[in-house]
């Protein structure tokens, strides 16, 4: 179907228990937090999270959503350390698999590119191949070597909040650095995609930025307009990350230190609820850019 | 000059680390690390590459801080997206960094301590990209307290960055690109010169003595030249001055000492 329009209650009810989800962005930077508070407003459970983690692993950690996390981090930048994805770490909560940086797009490459994985030295001389039940394999080659065989990251579905799209999923994606969004959408069987502005047929509106089309259509299965649907980590250059509502979320792994006791003061009864509470559209927009 | 303050002192020692690096990322996380590299390209290496600390390649090293008007001027781009394949994966890279633990292997641990993989006591960051760049490029590291707990007895809790640990390397890999260049601590500046890459004091900060780094260490050091560490001269503190403007270095060593211990 080419008009891929959906709600974002409709992207969530094609998700299902068990599922493996790959989650776009970077820490506090371009996740798809619209659409990670609307599977927290769910029955959604028993989930792998595939993702360079900020809050959007927190929050569903702390909610009881998540089985067994894929990560090499967890951090909202400026909050070095996520204390809810700590707290349920230290409870001994989730199976985890953790990764290099590198290593983990080389997992969603090999998945993207459909071979069962990828060569790596990234790994030898660690305890990283131990931990995570990590093979090698022997090259074929006179050289011989041992590599690591990075595993494909196969994604059931991949969640990312992006600048633009139209109704077909024709994307653009702006901002100083859009991470590896791109191999997130070819690792997944079905992408979905929230955007701040949906337009219907891009060629009409914004023909002249053609080239942040970092990804084609045929990997977008789903598109939802949410403006600041990053909100609160960062999507240049629209708005910086929220650094405040980050330490009120921070805080409160701490006090009380029971999210379900806070659950509708970061996920909201409704998306629109949600915003309101932080002050709204403009409030957002507001938001300064960060300074590196 | 006896304003100098350590971390100023630190900053200088790191920078040397960078010298003649040639046209690699020179890439410093946190405060001191940045600014040495920073100070490196500036005075002696101008050649190394560096970033905004985002995205986009500076050839005028960015400032730490909120910064008034000044506006970076981009020369390059070098995202994340790209980053492994430019950087790290290519060896062209430098990277100094703070670990929360290390060993006498020069192997680094910043992903949690103590308990198990299931259910860590404290769990940090996560490994992040130390597995890659410990066996891509060339790696040093900057320590603001010099104590046991860094430095420690055992192994590192959980092994995330690699190092001269020859039970740790799976037969038939290539750790051709394993390269641990330097440490510097608020006590003292160490290389990997020692006997199979054992970690050494090369020169010790003014007023600090062997024994004291020593008691310092979970293990035994061996002695370098043991010179004492120079104090920056006026140009390198007016250059850090003009990329810390907010002085966030005064922030990294505990009651920001002088580098010359008041006796």
């Amino acid at each position: 179907m080419l008009d891929k329009r959906m709600t974002a209650a409709e992207i969530v009810a094609q998700l299902s228990d068990g599922m493996t989800l790959g989650i776009g962005g970077w820490g506090p930077r371009r996740k798809p937090m619209a659409l990670v508070r609307e599977i927290l407003r769910s029955d959604l459970k028993d989930l792998t999270i595939v993702a360079y983690g900020g809050a959007d692993v927190g929050m569903l950690c702390a909610a009881g959503k998540v089985k067994k996390l894929v990560f090499a981090f967890v951090s909202l930048d400026a909050i070095p350390l996520e204390p809810w994805f700590r707290k349920a770490r230290e409870a001994g909560q989730i199976e985890v698999m953790e990764l290099d940086e590198g290593m983990f797009q080389w997992g969603l490459k090999a998945a993207a590119f459909g071979v069962p994985f990828l060569p790596t030295r990234v790994g030898l001389g660690t305890d990283l191949a131990a931990l995570g039940g990590l093979k090698t394999v022997t090259s074929p080659y006179a050289d011989g070597e041992t590599l690591i065989a990075m595993p494909a990251l196969k994604l059931d579905a991949a969640l990312l909040h992006v600048n633009r799209s139209d109704w077909r999923g024709n994307v653009q994606l702006f901002g100083p650095d859009v991470y590896y969004d791109e191999w997130f959408a070819k690792a997944a069987a079905k992408t979905f995609v929230s955007c701040e502005e949906l337009v219907d047929r891009m060629e009409d509106h914004y023909p002249d930025t053609a080239q942040a089309n970092i990804f084609e259509r045929c990997f977008v299965t789903g598109v939802v307009e949410m403006p600041c649907g990053a909100h609160p980590s960062s999507m240049p250059p629209a708005y910086g990350w929220d650094m405040k509502a980050f330490k009120a979320y921070a805080d409160a792994a701490k006090d009380p230190g029971d999210w379900a006791a806070v659950a509708d003061r970061f996920v909201g009864k409704s998306e629109a609820d949600y915003l309101n509470s932080f002050g709204g559209k403009e409030a957002v927009a507001a938001l300064p850019l960060p300074i590196f | 000059m006896t304003d100098i303050t350590l971390a100023e002192l630190c900053i200088f020692a790191a920078s040397e680390a960078f010298r003649n690096n040639g046209e690699i990322v020179a890439t410093g996380v946190g405060p001191v690390p940045r600014l040495a590299a920073s100070l490196a390209k500036l005075t002696h290496t101008p050649e190394l590459m560096m970033t905004d600390g985002e995205a986009y390649l500076v050839e005028q090293p960015v400032p730490l801080g909120p910064r008034g008007d000044y506006k970076p001027k981009f020369a390059g781009y070098l995202p994340f997206s790209r980053f492994f394949d430019s950087a790290v994966w290519s060896g062209r890279r430098h990277a100094m960094v703070t670990p929360t633990q290390i060993d006498r292997f020069g192997q680094i641990n910043l992903s949690q301590l103590g308990g198990t993989h299931q259910q860590p006591k404290t769990q940090m960051l996560g490994v992040r990209g130390f597995p890659g760049n410990t066996i891509y490029h060339p790696n040093s590291f900057f320590f603001p307290a010099h104590t046991t707990r860094v430095f420690v007895e055992a192994e590192v809790d959980m092994v995330s960055g690699v190092g001269y640990n020859p039970a740790k390397r799976v037969p038939g890999g290539n750790y051709s690109g394993v390269d641990l260049r330097c440490i510097v601590t608020n006590l003292c500046v160490m290389d990997f010169g020692g006997t199979n890459n054992a970690i050494r004091v090369v020169s010790l900060h003014p007023g600090v003595t062997f024994d004291e780094v020593q008691a310092a260490t979970g293990f035994p050091l061996e002695k370098g030249p043991l010179t004492e560490t120079a104090l920056p001269d006026a140009e390198a503190l007016a250059i850090i001055a003009q990329l810390d403007p907010h002085n966030i270095r005064a922030s990294v060593i505990k009651d920001n000492p002088p580098a010359i211990r008041a006796n």
